[in-house]
């Protein structure tokens, strides 16, 4: 006898509740608490803060914990909860320039005004697997010389006019929001940027390296990658003047590449800009190069590669609707599905019919 | 830790109005595709969260809510849905066509007949139906602007040129008051005749895509074909196994490993009351000695 697909509320009960058995494991084991995520898997709770748009070191632990470590799952958790919270405000542009800067490095220029500050890199580490714990082998972190005022790379080469400018934000403008906007095309560069920010690291990796192999090729110098906190300012109407709200940690990369210029302006080089939260430096690196690509059209190069197609790109960044999409294939789709069924078994019985049939002159061309 | 608190259907008031615009441009243009801000919904995109969406912003207190999702009440998705509006919203729910005032769906449309106080929530994947022939938005929404549906013609016409037949099953384009070609989100087609002239408001929310677009009471929708190939409304030739109907659409059920099938209604609520009904007709019945 036929049992239809009853049952579903205490199945999914019952799922829920092996998975909240299986993501706790071995009973034997001491659970994770909130703050080893937060102080042993910071690069973990960073990506999650970026690609969540919510700068909450403890929330992201939490859906890191929560998600099995699963991390898109985690940053969907932080997402969800993000688009409940109430907005008060855009803040003032923060100054990377006056960056409390954690590490900073050029590969343009040998030394530059501030130095190149290392800091905390996997860079030249030899990637050997050692099973001793961080509690044996731990030394004391040595102390970085205090060095000046550190101004940015691309400003240096601004002031010359080697470069272009960096876009001022239109004073009076309204900053996109595509979180509370829908994304329209073509799209400008604040939603762009906000867009590659919350894009999918592993996208934009695979893009940014394109362009690279030739897909969109832009010629780039990591002209500056710089890491470590900045003051973040508000101005609340009623004041009129910004007040401070705290500090977050970002890393900031500036591309430089080929040249621009036309018939009005010298040659120079062009930017590319990537800015997380955290430090997703990886990423930073992939968003400034997918950045530059995108502005093919701004700057009247020929556009051919998927890099460089801003529907393409920005459509397809987030993994949270890939995901969301792709994954929906588990749900049921009996009734689509059917109506195919039906459509194929009607043609295949024709086509039976016909090739039983004597051969009758093409019907149509 | 900020300990989250939600409001009633989970979305805030200013994003309800929001999503409320949206719907109300899509009313007064009927078949068009009105871009809104969607939210991230705690569930994942692809699995609903432009219909909740919409659900989210019409439910009232008073409301009766019914989900289902291939025609069911009690597929794994419609019950999550269910209980997600349970547990923000509090309203009552049903699984009875008659006895809702709101239901969201996924693919299907009720067999019964929807009432001029209902409205029919649809949840859509990819809203535009000339996606398929041109991926960008930019030239789609051109051809929109300007009704030019020369292309979707060409391909129903390519199909009956290969096939004999259209060989599109679902999520088969209409064209809504005359003017907009709409895609009905993946019903099959078998359910398209319900659309036209339907005396419930149909809304249909695409979260992914950030598109709302809506049919008003008693407007004409029109399944796309030609003079030579109308419109063919695709049902399986047979009866429900549970209740004997001749007239829904039926899901086919593999019964073993040896070819054995039988077709039951999708509709569950249409399945059940059909059978409810046999049942009470038998009971009034006299027993003859």
């Amino acid at each position: 006898m036929y049992v239809a697909a009853k049952g579903g509320e205490k199945a999914i009960e019952n799922a829920h509740r092996l998975l909240a058995h299986e993501r706790r494991g071995d009973p034997s084991v001491p659970e994770l608490s909130l703050e080893q995520i937060t102080e042993q898997l910071t690069l973990a709770v960073d990506r999650v803060m970026c690609e969540g748009s919510l700068y909450d070191r403890e929330l992201a632990a939490l859906a890191i914990k929560q998600a099995r470590g699963d991390l898109i799952e985690a940053i969907f958790l932080l997402r969800a909860f993000r688009a409940t919270l109430p907005r008060f405000g855009g803040s003032e542009p923060i100054d990377t320039g006056a960056m409390a800067v954690r590490r900073r490095i050029s590969a343009a220029f040998k030394d530059l005004p501030g130095g190149q500050v290392l800091g905390a890199t996997f860079d030249y580490t030899h990637r050997l697997l050692e099973a001793t714990s961080d509690s044996e082998s731990a030394q004391e972190p040595a102390r970085a010389p205090s060095v000046g005022a550190m101004p940015r790379l691309t400003d240096l080469l601004g002031a010359d006019g080697l470069i272009e400018g960096s876009p001022q934000a239109n004073a009076d403008g309204r900053i996109g929001d595509l979180t509370h906007d829908p994304l329209n095309f073509p799209a400008d560069r604040d939603l762009r940027l906000q867009n590659l920010a919350r894009g999918d690291e592993g996208f934009l990796l695979a893009l940014g390296y394109s362009t690279q192999r030739g897909y969109g090729r832009t010629h780039p110098f990591a002209g500056e990658i710089r890491h470590g906190e900045v003051e973040v300012e508000f101005t609340p109407e009623e004041l009129g003047f910004p007040v401070p709200l705290g500090r977050i940690t970002v890393t900031e990369c500036q591309m430089i590449n080929q040249f621009g210029g036309s018939g009005a302006q010298s040659p120079r080089f062009t930017r590319g800009y990537g800015l997380t939260f955290g430090h997703c430096e990886r990423k930073a690196m992939a968003i400034a190069l997918v950045d530059r690509a995108l502005r093919a059209r701004e700057l009247a190069e020929e556009i051919k590669a998927p890099a460089q197609d801003e529907e393409f790109v920005l459509s397809h960044s987030d993994n949270v609707q890939a995901t969301g999409f792709v994954e929906h294939l588990k749900l049921p789709h009996y009734v689509d599905f059917q109506a195919e069924l039906g459509l194929l078994r009607r043609l295949r019985s024709e086509f039976e019919r016909d090739a039983r049939a004597p051969s009758l002159p093409e019907a149509a061309e | 830790m900020n300990a989250p608190t939600y409001n009633f259907a989970y979305l805030d008031e200013q994003t309800k109005r929001m999503i409320r615009r949206a719907i109300l441009k899509a009313v007064a243009i009927p078949g068009y595709q009105v871009p809104f801000a969607s939210r991230e919904m705690p569930m994942p995109y692809g699995w609903g969260t432009g219909g909740v969406q919409v659900t989210a912003s019409i439910l009232g207190p008073d409301d009766v809510l019914k989900v289902i999702d291939q025609g069911s009440d009690d597929t794994t998705n419609a019950v999550s849905i269910r209980k997600f509006f349970i547990r923000t919203a509090g309203v009552r729910t049903t699984t009875s066509t008659q006895a809702a005032t709101v239901i969201q769906t996924r693919h299907r449309i009720p067999e019964a007949a929807l009432g001029e106080n209902q409205i029919l929530v649809y949840q859509v994947p990819i809203p535009e139906p000339l996606r398929f022939l041109e991926p960008r938005e930019t030239e789609t929404r051109r051809m929109h602007a300007l009704a030019e549906y020369g292309l979707m013609h060409v391909k129903l016409y390519e199909d009956i040129a290969r096939h004999g037949h259209i060989a599109t099953t679902y999520a088969y384009p209409v064209k809504v008051d005359g003017r907009y070609v709409m895609d009905p989100s993946p019903t099959p087609k078998f359910d398209n005749p319900k659309m036209d002239n339907c005396a419930a408001l149909q809304v249909f929310g695409a979260g992914r895509e950030k598109r709302i677009y809506a049919i008003p009471p008693h407007t004409a929708v029109h399944s796309l074909d030609f003079d030579d190939h109308p419109f063919e409304r695709y049902r399986l030739d047979g009866s429900c196994a549970l209740c004997g109907a001749t007239d829904s659409f039926l899901d086919e059920v593999i019964t073993d490993d040896r070819g054995s099938r039988m077709f039951v209604c999708s509709d569950t609520d249409y399945c059940d009351t059909r059978r409810a009904r046999s049942h009470a007709a038998e009971a009034k019945e006299p027993a003859h000695d």
